[in-house]
């Protein structure tokens, strides 16, 4: 499937709910997205022609991964017109672990000729939560691998359009050096430090109150013995929630860029985040699970479906 | 014999990881089929990136074997020369005929036996039962699961060949049933189908895969020499790390000698080479001079590079990440490392110990203790330039610089330092206050890096055990272990007079007045936990470094190990007194006189203390002669001690042999009499007070008796 690019802030596509959600429960998803991803700290003003504030991803979810991910994924490569026959290609350790989102993953950073092109995780736990089945998780960095294609070495040279009247070329540095610019002014300049930890509170204190609306509890929302009924819980906006932990997650990003969060309240703040994003994981398990519930009362089938079966997913 | 062969296909495994897993891999089958009798003949080893492998030769079968299982007494098993109940059940239980059963005589009576056969089972239907399991048992530093959770390796397995000659051994693992098919190159190979170990090699070649580790690195090197060569005067710098890991990133290497911009060679060469070995994998090249050259070499694993593409693609990477350090380098020089210590407030220490701005004025004060000590002590050593180079030890860490290549913390501080027109020595200081980071780094170059190094791995130390976080078995995330053998080896090749008790009192001195001091552990405890832990260390150093025999390191070691530079005089003195004239009958002696004193008071009943020995009422010549020898050589003993010249004290203390043999050949100790009993065990006990400061020469293990 692919999905369109999600319309909040994140920083990476890992954070977009198709991924950090999807991975959750037993469904299948096989999906992939373009996801623009802001890391207020990784901004250098356009000045540096490798580093950006904020950078464009292809994710790309495989749940269960198939047993040929890594022929696909090198499939993937021949079909952007990189002949790996006539380069050096190389899979080295590279782990993957985001501490806000209580996630983690074991895999590598796919080197091409020395550039580091993509990272291919195998997502083991997400939200805190063991993942069963697992997800294999390609994140392409397309600066990178245009810059690659086009062999420029400034990213800003990167061809993004050409004129169709006059044939001139438009590039990335067109396109996006102001925002480059600018943004890293907000962020390391500008940003109002009391207002912004505002804001974060808000939306914290938001998505813990729709936390807490969920039917049950959380603590009752892992176990999934909720005698609510499942039409409460399948109507609390768990999707909202996620969406308020995201805005929580950048703002946090551009405190930090700011400089504004000290060493001491820094644990404290992502451990804020992170007990959100487990809510808001425990919630979302329990509410997929109301629904295979539902669904099977709904069919009135009377043999037992096992709830965490494997499903054998078709590989493209 | 028949040919065996296990392969285990694999997603890439971590570089790091091949070689230890592969040893543990060969270690656990070669195991398995000993223990299972199958003998095992000239195994051979094999591991890439995507496989570990192993071949060898091994018997068809297990030998049959006998065995008697005893029965019942004939009594029981005969009645009228027949056969009874029990007879006919026990031939049942053990699976013979009952005519097949024997008789046996013993010192208890006759019994019924059976001779039972044990037919030994295939290597086949052996290896089928037990491989799967081995596998599974490989350690890893961190695995995955794929399928289910309880199926754990280090990266997902594909395939699995497991053959006996042609023939395949019905096996499974993960899932994974074992067949006769491997795989080859990635880009350049294909599927292959193997007809036993003997081709496994050569089969592998033909699909672009060197499958043995040493064949690779061998290939590697010849083609790191080969690429060179386009460049006259040039050598590839070695680097076995480096090599390690490439050898074990490849299943087809080639090399490619790339080139950069020579404007480059204006960075630091530490920056310039921690980009290429780190970051890239490169070998740095340099030229007649030894002086690093514009080239750098890649290993690829892949054929070759007719069309320069890949050389192409690795230049402008490195092009990229050179730029980015230059970059680094010229936005860090807008703040000086001065003005930097006050943004390491932001930077965490560890959570409880503060921030690395708290530890900078920690390791201040606490340099400026040492290296005050050691300046009262006469050594050279500038302690105004030790107190200013604690200050900014630490600021790099909020550079750019260090922020992407952390390896070069300290290096970059340093540099820095003498970019912003500091004295030399304070950037030489910071430059090496890491060192040593393993056994075979060298100690800091100069005195105030010495002194500097000592307080801030001191410092860590302390903070780490005063909050109950020292190491424990292999647990040890700190590194507190590295860092203690570091101040180890500085205070023994410096020549330094630091005690740990006392560099420790001033470490947790520091913390004083503080908020996390409320939760250290008591004082008593700290001490002793870290007695026991510098003990070890001082130990590992003696015995691995310093090469002293066992026995010698535990003797002067019980006698005392505070002081390091000191234990080593006192290991020195003791190897050589062995050669001494009675020196090994003395050790024999205060064995003995060690155990009497130590029963003595087990048993509860005696006062055993030592005494003024002038002062006692002598009974026996022997014990009055041992007395006034004692007062006699003790007094020799002090002056050379005092002088540390321990050969000469031992020397001295080798003279008592005589007088000691008289004394024990002739007076027991532990006679009825109270009073002589307790002057007896006083003489005992002040002449192994009196001697054991060098050494407890008890622990010396002597020829004929077996260590313990």
């Amino acid at each position: 499937m692919l999905q369109q690019p999600y319309d909040l802030e994140v920083g990476a596509g890992t954070m977009a709910p198709e991924t950090f959600l999807r991975v959750l429960g037993p469904q299948p998803s096989n999906v992939a997205y373009v996801q623009p991803s802001r890391r207020p700290a990784d901004g250098r003003y356009g000045e540096n022609p490798n580093r950006l504030y904020k950078h464009t991803q292809l994710q790309v979810i495989l749940k269960p991964p198939p047993d040929n991910v890594q022929d696909l994924y090198l499939e993937s490569l021949g079909a952007i017109g990189i002949d790996l026959r006539q380069h050096d290609i190389k899979f080295e350790e590279d782990n993957w672990e985001s501490p806000t989102l209580g996630a983690w993953g074991i895999g590598w950073q796919v080197m091409l000729d020395g550039l580091e092109i993509t990272q291919f995780t195998y997502f083991q736990q997400c939200g805190g939560v063991d993942l069963e089945p697992i997800s294999a998780e390609l994140t392409y960095g397309l600066e990178r691998i245009a810059a690659f294609l086009q062999d420029v070495d400034s990213i800003y040279d990167i061809v993004w359009a050409h004129d169709p009247q006059s044939g001139k070329a438009i590039t990335y540095g067109d396109v996006r050096l102001a925002e480059e610019l600018q943004f890293s002014v907000y962020n390391f300049e500008m940003a109002d430090v009391e207002k912004t930890w505002k804001h974060l509170e808000l939306y914290e204190a938001e998505c813990k109150a729709l936390l807490d609306a969920y039917p049950g509890g959380l603590k009752v929302a892992s176990s999934g013995t909720s005698e609510q009924a499942p039409v409460e819980r399948k109507r609390t906006p768990i999707l909202a929630a996620y969406e308020l932990c995201l805005k929580c997650s950048h703002l946090f990003n551009v405190l930090d860029a700011r400089g504004a969060i000290s060493v001491t309240e820094r644990v404290g703040v992502i451990a804020r985040i992170r007990t959100l994003a487990v809510g808001v994981a425990r919630a979302y398990i329990d509410q997929q699970q109301t629904e295979h519930e539902v669904s099977l009362e709904a069919q009135s089938a009377p043999q037992k479906q096992p709830k965490l079966k494997r499903e054998k997913v078709a590989t493209t | 014999m028949l040919d065996f062969l296990l392969e285990i296909g694999c997603e890439e495994i971590p570089a790091r990881m091949i070689d230890v897993a592969s040893a543990e891999f060969a270690k656990r089958v070669g195991d398995l089929i000993k223990r299972e009798g199958l003998g095992v003949v000239s195994p051979v080893v094999y591991s890439t990136p995507r496989r570990l492998a192993i071949s060898a030769l091994i018997a068809p079968r297990q030998p049959d074997s006998t065995s008697q299982s005893v029965g019942p007494s004939v009594a029981i098993a005969y009645a009228d020369g027949r056969p009874t109940k029990a007879a006919e059940a026990f031939a049942k239980k053990v699976g013979v005929k009952v005519d097949e059963l024997e008789v046996m005589e013993s010192a208890k009576g006759k019994y019924i036996f059976a001779n039972l056969k044990t037919v030994g089972r295939s290597a086949s239907e052996v290896l089928a039962e037990s491989l799967s399991h081995e596998i599974g048992a490989i350690s890893w530093p961190k695995s995955m699961y794929w399928r289910s959770k309880n199926e754990r390796f280090i990266r997902p397995v594909r395939w699995l060949v497991a053959m006996l000659d042609d023939q395949i051994i019905p096996m499974e693992f993960a899932g994974i049933r074992a067949g006769g098919e491997s795989y080859g190159h990635r880009m350049l190979g294909r599927k292959v189908t193997l007809k036993g170990a003997k081709e496994y090699e050569s089969a592998l070649e033909r699909v672009s895969v060197v499958a043995r580790r040493e064949s690779r690195e061998q290939r590697i090197r010849k083609a790191l020499d080969a690429a060179t060569r386009a460049v006259s005067g040039a050598k590839w710098r070695e680097d076995a790390k480096l090599l390690d890991t490439v050898v074990n990133l490849t299943e087809w290497p080639s090399v490619v000698m790339g080139n950069f911009d020579g404007e480059f060679l204006a960075l630091p060469e530490e920056v310039l080479v921690t980009v290429m070995r780190d970051h890239q994998k490169y070998f740095a090249v340099e030229d007649r001079e030894g002086k690093l050259a514009p080239h750098f070499l890649a290993v690829l694993n892949t054929e070759g590079d007719p069309q320069d593409i890949i050389r192409h693609g690795h230049e402008r990477v490195l092009r990229a990440r050179f730029n980015d350090a230059r970059f680094f380098w010229n936005t860090d020089q807008k703040i000086t490392l001065r003005c930097r210590v006050d943004l390491l407030k932001q930077v965490t220490f560890q959570k409880d110990l503060g921030s690395y701005y708290d530890k900078t004025l920690r390791v201040q004060r606490l340099a400026s203790w040492v290296s005050e000590t050691v300046k009262q002590a006469g050594i050279a050593v500038r302690p105004g330039i030790v107190h200013k180079a604690a200050l900014l030890a630490k600021a790099d860490l909020t550079s750019e610089l260090v922020k992407e290549f952390t390896e070069l913390q300290g290096v970059v501080g340093g540099l820095y330092a003498k970019a912003q027109g500091l004295d030399p020595a304070i950037g030489d200081a910071i430059y090496d206050h890491y060192k040593p980071e393993s056994m075979d780094d060298a100690v800091p170059r100069t005195m105030e890096g010495a002194m500097l190094s000592i307080a801030d791995k001191a410092d860590s130390i302390a903070g780490m055990f005063a909050l109950g976080l020292q190491p424990t078995g292999s647990r040890d995330p700190f590194a507190l272990r590295r860092q203690a053998n570091g101040i180890v080896r500085i205070i023994a090749e410096r020549k330094l007079p630091i005690g740990f008790q006392d560099l420790f009192y001033s470490a947790r001195a520091t913390y004083v007045g503080s908020a996390v001091e409320a939760r250290f552990k008591k004082r008593e405890e700290f001490f002793a936990d870290l007695a026991v832990f510098f003990k070890e260390r001082l130990t590992f150093y003696l015995r691995e470094i310093g090469g002293f025999a066992y026995d010698v390191v535990n003797a002067v070691l019980v006698a005392d190990a505070d002081n390091v530079v000191d234990a080593l005089a006192r290991a020195e003195a003791v190897t050589k007194a062995r050669s001494i004239e009675g020196f090994e009958s003395i050790t024999t002696s205060f064995k003995r006189v060690k155990n009497i004193l130590r029963q003595a008071r087990e048993s509860g009943k005696y006062r055993v203390a030592a005494a003024n020995l002038s002062e006692i009422p002598w009974t026996d010549e022997h014990e009055r002669l041992l007395a006034g020898t004692i007062a006699r050589v003790s007094a020799k003993v002090s002056e050379f001690d005092s002088e540390n010249d321990y050969l000469k004290a031992l020397w001295w203390i080798a003279t008592l042999r005589d007088n000691l043999d008289a004394f024990f050949n002739n007076v027991m100790v532990m006679v009825d009499d109270e009073r002589v009993r307790a002057n007896r065990l006083a003489l005992l006990q002040t002449l192994l007070n009196e001697f054991s400061t060098i050494a407890d020469f008890s622990e010396i293990v002597t020829e004929g008796q077996s260590s313990n």
